[in-house]
């Protein structure tokens, strides 16, 4: 299986920073960068990693069902993660998950027809002092309004980048 | 910058650089002190190193409170094996979003409280286990180690003395149950991330089954200050047994939500009304989440009490993680407790029987009642579970499950009964809960 050459890369590191005989911790990090590029975790990533990581490759399967994060089915472009744990809860996180849900005519862990926008309800993402908070991809967005929200979807679904968006930033560096 | 202003009554030590530009970068870094820790604990035996320390009373800022010198001290250090330090970033309490602030612009402060932890304990490898989400953060942790190594803090011959030190940091991919320090060791390992059974501790047998010492990034980013100023200094911040300062979490009904660095023993009423500047639309206060979600939580009349380890145990509840979850009189109790177990369902790794039928179970019940279809009986049910759970589980989780579901129960039954009998909600029609948080949004 080929990679691309920052990926090569990233592996290349990954396998170097475990003791020689320790090389399956690798196995969860490679398979989180990994599935960035392939969009999804698939057979042969899978046989690929075990094969790198000198496991079979039933003990790099069994992590991919146990962590969240990890998915073999591919996401939209976007992957819109919106939090309701209490933090937000409390301040309108769940009512923001509503408003997604029927903005976009999807629900959780499911795909637009185009392919460009994913939903998730996540469980707490770490921003509870500035909530409720949503993740697209990896970037966090802090008190985010219901008409912030509308923009952002609206955005993305008209094919822009989260970047191109008005008056919706990002927050982490 | 901080994603909250500053408050005038913070007491700054681990967040001192956060308001400085370019804080994450190691010029920064040592224009303010940075590695003198280091370079001081350099000079002392590993005695000395964790007696100041023990002497600062530091405690585990990941939730149990343990204290952080008499761990170091756990760690067998004529053993032949390798040693490790491991950092647990796995930052997913609900209520909690301290660590990523002290990793995202401190970073630097976090590698030289592990090298000092290094030194203590004679370890050459450590590892900082960041959550999967936080993939931003992995690439500033990244750059600061980069930088450790440019500089000559982290190699084989740190700073010319033979001091050989290496660090990486490794991600996570999605699991509650990896903050948890033996599941974090399984996961670190490339495993699913279930709990072992302890003893062994990770002191003895932990990475790799080696001694290794396992703190939250607090903790670690607590020990350069102690070194530096002393450990009766720090201990002097807080109060007896608690020493020092702590990142709180505020979130919630209050008007100022934020990461507040504070001295320990702090007032709790004083927390929300004065550094969070009071509950939100002039509501009244109804209970508090005192150190995350798997705290049991405190009635409007138990706040007036002083936030350290030992005076919030006292109340029945826990500091916790430092994740203080305020809620005004308008929050429906049976919804929150629902929340919270929904919570400790979907992460709950499957591994023992109590706690995954245990918080599967509670769900529905919870669900049931929220749903206006709860049977009486199913109060009582519900605190019975809660308490079949307690201590009969591998790891805390299924305690973290129990507690704040019991103290919910016992401490608001009457919202519970007014769920019965078809009723519906009577918090349904309170309105948008969606007020901006501090004017900060874009």
């Amino acid at each position: 299986m080929t990679f691309s050459p920052e990926l090569e890369a990233r592996f290349e590191k990954f396998l170097a920073k475990y003791p020689a005989d320790r090389k399956r911790s690798a196995v969860i990090p490679m398979l989180v960068y990994a599935q960035d590029e392939t969009e999804a975790i698939t057979q042969e990533l899978i046989e690929e990693v075990a094969k790198r990581c000198g496991v079979t490759q039933l003990q790099v399967d069994e992590v991919v069902g146990f962590y969240s994060m990890l998915h073999k089915k591919p996401q939209g472009k976007f992957h819109v993660q919106i939090c309701t744990n209490i933090s937000c809860l409390l301040v309108g996180g769940a009512e923001l998950w509503e408003q997604a849900c029927k903005k976009t005519g999807i629900g959780h862990k499911q795909n637009s027809a185009d392919g460009r926008i994913s939903l998730e309800e996540v469980e707490c993402i770490g921003a509870c002092s500035w909530a409720p908070a949503v993740q697209v991809n990896y970037d966090f967005y802090h008190f985010v309004t219901p008409g912030q929200l509308d923009k952002l979807l609206d955005g993305l679904a008209a094919g822009k980048k989260p970047e191109e968006i008005t008056d919706v930033k990002k927050v982490s560096c | 910058m901080r994603y909250n202003p500053p408050s005038p009554l913070e007491t700054p030590v681990l967040s001192r650089r956060f308001r400085l530009p370019n804080s994450q970068s190691i010029d920064t870094y040592l224009a303010t002190d940075g590695y003198k820790g280091f370079e001081k604990a350099t000079g002392m035996t590993q005695d000395e190193i964790i007696g100041e320390v023990k002497t600062s009373i530091l405690r585990g800022r990941g939730g149990a409170g343990f204290p952080t010198g008499m761990k170091w001290g756990f760690v067998p250090r004529t053993s032949p094996k390798p040693k490790y330090i491991v950092v647990n970033a796995d930052e997913s309490e609900p209520g909690t979003c301290k660590d990523r602030l002290l990793i995202e612009f401190d970073p630097h402060q976090l590698i030289e409280g592990v090298l000092i932890a290094g030194l203590a304990v004679g370890a050459q490898q450590g590892y900082i286990y960041i959550r999967g989400e936080f993939r931003y953060l992995i690439g500033v942790m990244d750059k600061a180690i980069d930088e450790a190594y440019a500089k000559g803090y982290l190699g084989d011959n740190i700073l010319g003395k033979g001091i050989k030190f290496h660090l990486a940091t490794h991600s996570g991919a999605g699991a509650y149950e990896c903050g948890e320090e033996s599941a974090l060791l399984e996961s670190l390992e490339g495993k699913r991330g279930n709990p072992r059974i302890r003893p062994p501790f990770p002191a003895v047998a932990g990475a790799y089954q080696c001694p290794t010492i396992l703190n939250n990034v607090e903790t670690f980013c607590a020990v350069p200050a102690i070194i530096l100023n002393g450990g009766l200094w720090y201990a002097g911040l807080g109060t007896p047994k608690n020493g020092g300062t702590r990142m709180f979490c505020l979130s919630g009904h209050v008007n100022k939500p934020g990461v507040y660095e504070l001295p320990m023993g702090f007032n709790l009423m004083r927390m929300i009304n004065e550094v969070g500047g009071g509950i939100r639309g002039g509501k009244k206060l109804k209970a508090v989440v005192p150190g995350g979600s798997s705290c049991p939580i405190l009635k409007a009349d138990e706040c007036d009490l002083a936030m350290d380890y030992d005076t919030v145990a006292a109340a029945k509840s826990m500091l916790g993680s430092g994740g203080v979850v305020v809620l005004d009189e308008d929050t429906c109790m049976v919804n929150f407790a629902l929340r919270i177990m929904r919570f400790y369902a979907h992460e709950s790794c499957g591994w023992c029987i109590p706690c995954r039928e245990g918080t599967t179970w509670l769900k529905k019940l919870l669900t049931r009642f929220h749903e206006g279809q709860g049977q009486r009986s199913d109060i009582v049910m519900i605190g019975d579970l809660s308490r079949n759970m307690l201590g009969r589980t591998f790891c805390p989780l299924g305690d973290a499950a129990a507690m704040p579901t019991i103290a919910i129960v016992e401490k608001f039954r009457e919202e519970f009964e007014a769920h019965l009998d078809g009723k519906p909600c009577p918090y349904e029609n309170i309105g948008s809960r969606l007020v901006t948080g501090n004017g900060l949004a874009a």
